[in-house]
Order: structure tokens, then C-alpha cells, then sequence
């Protein structure tokens, strides 16, 4: 576990850089890490996907995998590799301030 | 020796081969294709001898589980080859993997497709089974020599399966 500094305020992450508390996460740190993985602005696509994540999440208790997100966040599972280029799971999962999705799919 | 495959001891990039026609000699393959690029790493699907029914579009929804010849069924091998038995047991086994999320193989193929990993056959399957890139499913990109898959697998891992 480290911390790290985020829209001025100081986090926990994971070994991965994975938040250790979603609580802590704000939209300001989403762009933040998502220009640091070199997306320079944030989209309403990539949006509707970080908030599907983080909706799923608090109501599932996991993040979606990559083939629930492509049915039912509106978002193609082409656009989604589109937009997150680094894998959609992982790296929308890290953005979105939840836990890495433990599926295998 | 240098290690052209690693990136902060971090495999990113794999080609994957799958060689068997049966539901359990495909899905790992597919599952482990999907997971790299879920990963971020570069992927390449290789379909060869029997492995090509999972791109065939005549066969791809028709892929069974050997319930013969396959002691992990634990089933006696003169039950498994009771007429019905495979069917049966495939599609238990689908039923299992749906509610695991696991999408049935033409959908997951699809899938793959959309998360840009590339997907080819083997030259010398395919002529030996005599057949062309129109019993492919889309997602195909080319029919392609062994030398070619070496070429593309360069700097990467190589899985058979």
C-alpha cells in the first residue's frame, strides 16, 4: 500500500494504484490519473463508463467485467478498448477509484 | 539475455494457438485471449487443425465436450459414448458457464474481435480440410503460413493450447 496526492488531497493505493477506499475518490482525480495514463480529456463516453463502474460497484460490491459493461453501459466493448486503450477493466476500474474486477472475462 | 517480452518484468504482448476442437481445448484459449487484451497486452488468436471448428461458421455454435477418451468426466468411457452423452454434457456445462458469465463461443469470439485482438488461420489446415476464408467467421483477418505466425509472434510469448 502507498499514498499518493490526488486533486490535493491525499489517497491510499494499492500495490497496482488501485484506490484502497473508493470513498476517497472525486471526479478531479479521475482526470488527474487519466491524463497521467495519457488520456488528456475525459469524454461523456468515458464518463458514462466510470460512472457505470462505480454504480455497479456500490451495488454489486464488485466493478463489471468487460462484457457487462459492453451490454448494458451503452458503451460497445469495440469503443470501450477505444476509449481505454490500456484494457477497460483494469484501466477504467483504476480511474473510476474502485477495485481491480476479479473476473477472468 | 535480453528479454524482448517483458516490459518491468510484465509479459505485453501473446500469441495464442489453439489446436483442438473441442469446447474444453477452445475455451482456454479464448479465455486467456480475451484476458490479455483485459490487460492491455497485444493479442493474436492462431487457429490450426481441429481448433479451426471455432471460427468455422457452420461449426462454431455446435462445439462439444469430449465425453469420451477424457478421464476428468469421470464418467466410464462406454457411458460417455452412449448416443446423447457429449450433447448432454455440453450442455450442462454451457448452462454452468453462463451463469458464470462466461458468453457462449460465437459471442465470444465476437467479442474478442472487438477488443482488437487479431485472429488467424493456419495455411496448412485449412487446405488440408480444403477449406477458404469464406467458412470463416469476420473476425478472421487472414489465412497465414507458419513462417507468417512466427513473424507476427516475434517479441512476444507463444501459447499452444
Amino acid at each position: 500500500m502507498s499514498t499518493a496526492t490526488m486533486a490535493g488531497v491525499e489517497v491510499r493505493l494499492n500495490d497496482e494504484g488501485f484506490f484502497e477506499d473508493p470513498q476517497q475518490w472525486t471526479e478531479a482525480m479521475a482526470v488527474e490519473m487519466a491524463k497521467a495514463d495519457g488520456i488528456d480529456t475525459l469524454t461523456d463516453q468515458h464518463w458514462t463508463v466510470l460512472k457505470f463502474m462505480r454504480k455497479e460497484f456500490f451495488e454489486k460490491g464488485t466493478g463489471p467485467t468487460v462484457r457487462v459493461l459492453g451490454k448494458t453501459s451503452g458503451v460497445s466493448v469495440k469503443d470501450l478498448y477505444l476509449l481505454f486503450p490500456k484494457g477497460p477493466a483494469k484501466m477504467a476500474a483504476r480511474i473510476a477509484g474502485i477495485p481491480k474486477p476479479k473476473g477472468c472475462i | 539475455m535480453s528479454d524482448v517480452t517483458s516490459n518491468e518484468g510484465k509479459i505485453t504482448k501473446v500469441s495464442i494457438i489453439i489446436s483442438k476442437g473441442s469446447l474444453e481445448g477452445i475455451y482456454p484459449g479464448l479465455i486467456m485471449a480475451n484476458g490479455a487484451r483485459a490487460e492491455g497486452m497485444d493479442a493474436n488468436l492462431f487457429f490450426t487443425f481441429f481448433g479451426l471448428d471455432a471460427i468455422h461458421t457452420k461449426r462454431i455454435d455446435h462445439i462439444k465436450v469430449a465425453t469420451v477418451g477424457n478421464p476428468a468426466m469421470h464418467i466410464p468411457t462406454l457411458i460417455g459414448g452412449l448416443p446423447g452423452m457429449s450433447a448432454l454434457a455440453t450442455h450442462m456445462m454451457n448452462k454452468t458457464m453462463e451463469s458464470l458469465d462466461i458468453p457462449p463461443i460465437g459471442e465470444f469470439i465476437e467479442m474478442i474481435g472487438d477488443t482488437g485482438c487479431g485472429m488467424y488461420a493456419c495455411k496448412a489446415s485449412v487446405d488440408m480440410f480444403k477449406l477458404s476464408k469464406d467458412d470463416f467467421v469476420p473476425q478472421v483477418q487472414d489465412i497465414i503460413t507458419v513462417g507468417d505466425f512466427y513473424d507476427m509472434a516475434a517479441g512476444g510469448q507463444i501459447i499452444f493450447t
